[in-house]
């Protein structure tokens, strides 16, 4: 390479001068919601591209429905006239909450493999690497929404009470999603590997998903055990979702308080876990990616 | 955005260095990685940062492009402030980081499409530069094919491309071609070469000395943390031990007749008579031309003259007492360079 101080000096200030003083990056930055669609779309090429990233929300809770409502679900009494229509919003729920898996997953492979420096050096939001990846995990967890009205449809679940009940059903269950996926981002910035994040979540949020009305109804479960399942968020989701979609009667008059209401009561916890967990997942994932 | 009017205005006048660090220090806990750097690199020139894993090079880059905050110093790109105004320092900078930092998912077309959309550019345009970067980098062929099925030197002009799809005015390479073989790296040496002809500033980090002195005007020499040495290449060398002039002769027997007729006129010769060699400090081409002379008017008949200067390696290993790309001597210090980035080296 040349020395500066050659007789081409004049050619390449000339030349420096214009490209410094005009950038190509001289267009508007995108808004926010092209960064997160971009985000989205990134994601959406990886699970075409593995489609085996999909099994948490196919092949996974349809294997649930088949084992508890034909394998365990004779010996099961609920307050349902059918097992099977009873058990599908706990399912449900259940799938939405491994939303946080999934974007635990994602976040900490992408801080693994440095590509959040890339997004890091380029004139975009701070944020929307967070948000596309949290409405990734929302499409995500909504495809297992999707397989599992099928499935429940075909064994025999249905919408009894309307549908203003029932599309408010499904929104309390986004909502969930939505708090779920602040959990995600707390669990996949604050691990180090994804062993890691899938040890932390299997230890954790598998046994609160059962710990719960979801697959067994908590009246027969050991008085401190009852009370601890029926105050679990998900309990509340649960029997919201069942007495939104007409599934079963209201719950009896010795259920725990969030069971006697449980709309309000589901509402009150996913707001409550946003707030408490979005600020500490905002930290971890600042404190991740800054040193 | 607020600082586009502002940052054009200033960007447009500006003419002073791209790049600048003023006594940049960065300490993580009781570990100070970099401490107290300072360099500046005009516009259109290339700056080479050298020095041994761990020394600080990938802090010192990680600080001047906004991925971490110094402790104390500053770092300025293209006139703006890395800590202040962090946002105008992105627009005007690209980075390949030294851990590949493509999506493996993606396909080297669906990278570019990601990144320059990313920047704000059209959709046509992303797809025209696309087309023209993957030609560019000889990977018009793999351009469909997703990255991970990549070799280790498609993905690194990859991540290049990346960098370039907004034509940054200025260019951070941290260890462009770690892991490459020979003739990978000679390649993205000319494609780095073609892009300061286009006026890129560049400032590469680099454990190899041939790559310093191969591509950049000036070299800043660091080690554990600290700038020890600044010049050109050249500079370098000649600031480190002598040059020598090295004389083969021809026949065996005129070794003698020759060393006494070099001695006349140098202070000292070392005579190697299996290689019929003889060698003598000289302070530079003048010695040489004259020594030159000499021989052309004597009998004895020369295979070889020439003056041999001492090569980069020679100058870090009487800089820091140990050479540059033996990695495990100077480790004990390094693991803060790579708190963040696992994987990112070897």
């Amino acid at each position: 390479m040349s020395q500066p101080t050659t007789d081409t000096d004049t050619d390449i200030d000339t030349a420096t001068r214009t490209a410094v003083a005009a950038p190509a990056v001289d267009h508007r930055p995108p808004g926010l919601a092209r960064q997160v669609q971009m985000m989205v779309w990134r994601n959406l090429k990886h699970t075409r591209r593995q489609p085996e990233m999909l099994t948490d929300v196919t092949i996974q809770p349809v294997m649930f429905v088949v084992l508890f409502a034909f394998v365990f679900g004779g010996s099961i009494q609920t307050d349902s006239s059918s097992y099977r229509e009873w058990l599908l919003p706990g399912i449900m729920a259940q799938t939405m909450a491994f939303a946080s898996f999934i974007v635990a997953n994602g976040l900490n492979m992408d801080l693994e493999k440095g590509i959040i420096d890339r997004f890091r050096s380029l004139p975009i939001s701070r944020g929307s690497v967070l948000i596309g990846r949290s409405v990734y995990g929302i499409i995500h967890s909504s495809i297992g929404i999707f397989v599992m009205s099928i499935t429940g449809l075909v064994i025999g679940w249905r919408i009894r009470n309307g549908f203003v009940d029932g599309v408010l059903a499904f929104l309390l269950l986004l909502l969930f999603g939505f708090a779920m996926i602040w959990v995600g981002i707390l669990v996949g910035s604050a691990m180090r590997s994804p062993e890691a994040v899938n040890g932390l979540m299997f230890t954790t949020i598998f046994p609160v998903t059962f710990l719960a009305n979801t697959f067994a109804p908590t009246e027969a479960m050991a008085p401190v055990l009852r009370t601890i399942a029926e105050w679990n968020p998900i309990s509340s989701l649960v029997q919201a979702m069942r007495e939104l979609w007409g599934n079963v009667p209201p719950a009896p008059a010795d259920a725990a308080l969030p069971l006697q209401h449980p709309v309000v009561t589901s509402i009150a916890w996913s707001v409550l876990i946003t707030a408490v967990i979005a600020p500490l997942a905002v930290r971890a994932y600042v404190r991740r990616t800054t040193d | 955005m607020t600082i586009t009017t502002d940052a054009r205005a200033v960007r447009e006048r500006f003419t002073g260095p791209a790049i600048e660090a003023e006594h940049l220090v960065k300490r993580f806990g009781d570990m100070t990685a970099v401490d107290d750097v300072s360099f500046s690199v005009p516009q259109g020139t290339v700056l080479g940062l050298l020095g041994p894993n761990g020394a600080g090079k990938t802090t010192t880059v990680r600080m001047m492009t906004t991925l971490t905050v110094p402790t104390s110093g500053t770092a300025r790109v293209a006139g703006h402030d890395a800590v202040r105004d962090p946002e105008a320092v992105r627009r005007s900078m690209g980075l390949t980081g030294q851990a590949a930092t493509v999506d493996e998912m993606l396909t080297g077309r669906e990278n570019l499409r990601l990144i320059g959309s990313l920047y704000g550019l059209p959709r046509a345009e992303v797809r025209r530069l696309s087309s023209e970067l993957l030609e560019r980098f000889s990977l018009a062929e793999s351009g469909d094919k997703v990255a991970k099925e990549y070799s280790g030197g498609m993905r690194r002009r990859l991540d290049l491309a990346v960098s370039l799809i907004a034509a940054p005015p200025v260019l951070f390479l941290d260890e462009p071609t770690t892991g490459l073989d020979p003739r990978s790296r000679v390649e993205l040496w000319e494609v780095l070469s073609g892009l300061v002809r286009d006026g890129t500033t560049l400032l590469l980090t680099t454990q190899y000395l041939e790559e310093a002195d191969q591509l950049a005007d000036r070299i800043v020499v660091i080690d554990h943390g600290r700038v020890i040495a600044e010049g050109t290449a050249l500079e370098l060398k000649d600031q480190s031990g002598q040059a020598a002039i090295v004389l083969t002769v021809s026949h065996a027997d005129q070794l003698e007749e020759a060393r006494a007729l070099l001695a006349s006129h140098v202070s000292e010769v070392h005579v190697d008579e299996s290689a019929r060699q003889l060698t003598a400090p000289a302070d530079g081409l003048s010695d040489m031309t004259r020594v030159a002379a000499v021989f052309d008017r004597s009998e004895i008949v020369l295979d070889d003259l020439g003056l041999k200067r001492p090569s980069l390696d020679d100058v870090f290993l009487s800089l820091t007492g140990h050479r540059a790309e033996q990695d495990a001597g100077g480790q004990t210090e390094a693991p803060a360079e790579q708190t963040t980035h696992q994987g990112e080296s070897r």
